[in-house]
């Protein structure tokens, strides 16, 4: 206990790493996957803007990113971290590449909920002359909001998950911390401590998405 | 869709018409002809139903009418515009000025009542507070006006219509297309909704097309009908012609829903069993003292008669039905009887009066 009091202002710092990590990553990868699900969603025979090879090509794409582990995705990604971070380590760099990992994991389940919105709603825009654009905003995103939102909450205990493995370029974070300061030192009560804090953080994030998820449905 | 000093605009010019047109999808391991070759055309001011059964394409036909499909073959006017010359964006505009009504309403369960109603004004560039107005003026109309803020799923069935048909005429539209609007209806609600699709036609002067299978909702308002089956339109004109007299399977099976015809082989078996005389049916035609005549024919060869089945309806404010009569005399006489009726123009069919014997005359 006492490694742990004396760990604490790194403890504290861990914490907002993580939350550092899982908020941007939730922001970007919220943005990228919804713009990437919508895609896969309207491209599809039959739906607002079909077209066979986009479509494809886009499942080829995300087929091919979702199965790679991501600590190997990390790795792979490095140029093009170093790219747009100019950095390859830290926190920042570590959200970045959760971000883009996520965006992928973000475009299915945004896909999926698209595929429940009642067709006949699209239909009826579409009666009243409403530009296929216009019907992705103001039509198809709204009618799938709530499903989407309960996606999202599903999506961030993946990334805190994420985050924890961030730790290999230096990301820091509660996961990190818990391996430096409690696995490596055979400290197992930092390790449960640790691994508290994660499971509160999952619940927080979960009790915010079914509420919002409710609004949004109006149950 | 204005069209001002178009040529020769008579009070019965086509609002809508299509011409030879045909529609066929692709589908797993073929093609199916969802709409087979149909010409047809819509009224200015009227309401015409279209009947048919589920698959015989009259969804299909009426998405042609404002280009939600488009047609593999044949051309569709709508006002002066030719739908199938013009390009996607022209149609969306045209859209606009087509309203539509669906079976299952089509809300958006993410917006207001008021909110829906006001979709396709804003999509029409309609700011406030002249769209707030409208759609006041609209809920007014169709009498929803404190459901302004409700959400739709507070609503029962008959209201979501009600909005549907507020959210369709929001724009103003001279043609209102209503695909099944009341098949996900309870019968009373059925008839308040049709009540107000007719009150749109008569007091906004909508053209309306009335897609349905349900002869109820033809007879309550269409002016005149088409039936289609198998992708083809089998028979179309007046509804009093059409329903009166059907001269395909198709009709004949939908005037059966509602109205008395000729009694079914099972009736005719029961009928039998407790009628000896001959049964004739005759068709009943829309004339004063149409009944006497036939009672006056049957008197003057002898021949004893008394109606066992049938019924009377009313079609457009005239009468139709068939009358199941059982005769009782010579055969002979019963012959000129029929034959006295048919020199009078009444159809007669001869049902026969021993078990082995029911061919028509």
């Amino acid at each position: 206990m006492d490694d742990f009091i004396a760990a604490l202002p790194t403890f504290w710092t861990a914490i907002g790493q993580t939350l550092y990590m899982v908020f941007i990553a939730l922001i970007v990868a919220g943005i990228l996957g919804l713009a990437l699900g919508v895609a896969l969603f309207v491209t599809r025979a039959g739906s607002l803007l079909p077209n066979r090879a986009v479509n494809i090509v886009l499942n080829v794409i995300v087929n091919i990113v979702r199965p790679i582990p991501f600590i190997i995705f990390v790795a792979a990604i490095t140029p093009l971290t170093l790219a747009v971070v100019h950095t390859y380590i830290g926190a920042s760099a570590a959200a970045f590449a959760i971000s883009l990992s996520a965006a992928f994991a973000v475009s299915r389940i945004v896909e999926q909920n698209l595929v429940s919105v009642d067709p006949g709603v699209i239909e009826a825009a579409r009666a009243m002359g409403a530009h296929p654009f216009r019907i992705i905003v103001t039509v198809l995103i709204p009618e799938g909001l709530g499903p989407l939102v309960l996606g999202y909450s599903f999506i961030f205990v993946g990334l805190v998950d994420m985050s924890a493995q961030a730790g290999v370029i230096g990301g820091g974070g509660l996961g990190d911390f818990a391996i430096t300061y409690g696995v490596q030192r055979y400290n197992w009560p930092i390790v449960y401590i640790t691994v508290a804090v994660i499971i509160v953080l999952v619940q927080l994030g979960q009790f915010a998405g079914n509420a919002l998820a409710r609004r949004a449905l109006r149950r | 869709m204005s069209e001002p000093g178009s040529a020769g605009a008579a009070p019965t010019a086509p609002l809508v018409r299509v011409e030879n047109v045909s529609k066929t999808f692709r589908v797993a391991g073929g093609t199916v002809v969802a709409v087979d070759d149909v010409s047809l055309d819509v009224r200015k001011g009227e309401i015409l139903g279209i009947i048919g059964y589920s698959g015989a394409g009259k969804s299909t036909l009426v998405r042609l009418m404002n280009a939600l499909e488009l047609p593999t073959s044949g051309r569709v006017f709508v006002g002066d515009e030719e739908l199938t010359a013009l390009p996607e964006k022209r149609l969306r505009t045209v859209r606009r000025e087509i309203g539509m009504i669906f079976q299952q309403f089509n809300l958006l369960r993410s917006r207001t009542v008021a909110a829906n109603v006001a979709y396709p004004l804003r999509l029409a560039g309609v700011r406030q507070p002249e769209r707030d107005a409208r759609v006041a003026r609209l809920l007014d109309f169709v009498g929803l006006l404190e459901k302004a803020h409700s959400h739709p799923e507070q609503l029962s069935g008959g209201q979501k219509q009600r909005v549907g048909i507020a959210r369709a005429l929001a724009t103003n539209p001279p043609l209102l297309l209503a695909d099944e609007a009341t098949s996900a209806l309870d019968p009373e609600t059925t008839a308040d909704v049709l009540a107000l699709l007719k009150r749109v036609n008569q007091e906004l002067g909508v053209t309306i097309v009335v897609i349905t299978h349900e002869m109820e909702a033809i007879r309550a308002i269409a002016d005149r009908v088409a039936v289609m089956h198998a992708g083809r339109v089998v028979e179309h004109g007046d509804v009093y012609e059409v329903f009166s007299a059907p001269r395909t399977d198709a009709a004949a099976g939908f005037v059966r829903t509602v109205l008395r015809d000729r009694p079914s082989p099972q009736t005719l078996e029961r009928l039998r069993r407790v009628h000896s005389g001959r049964l004739v049916t005759v068709q009943v035609r829309d004339a004063h003292g149409f009944t006497a005549a036939v009672t006056r024919a049957f008197a003057a060869r002898g021949v004893e008669n008394e109606v066992v089945f049938g019924g009377i309806s009313e079609l457009q404010n005239r009468s139709v039905g068939a009358l199941t009569y059982e005769l009782t005399g010579p055969d002979a006489a019963i012959d000129d009887a029929l034959a006295d009726l048919a020199a009078q123009g009444i159809q007669a069919f001869d049902e026969g009066g021993a078990p082995d014997n029911g061919e028509l005359s």
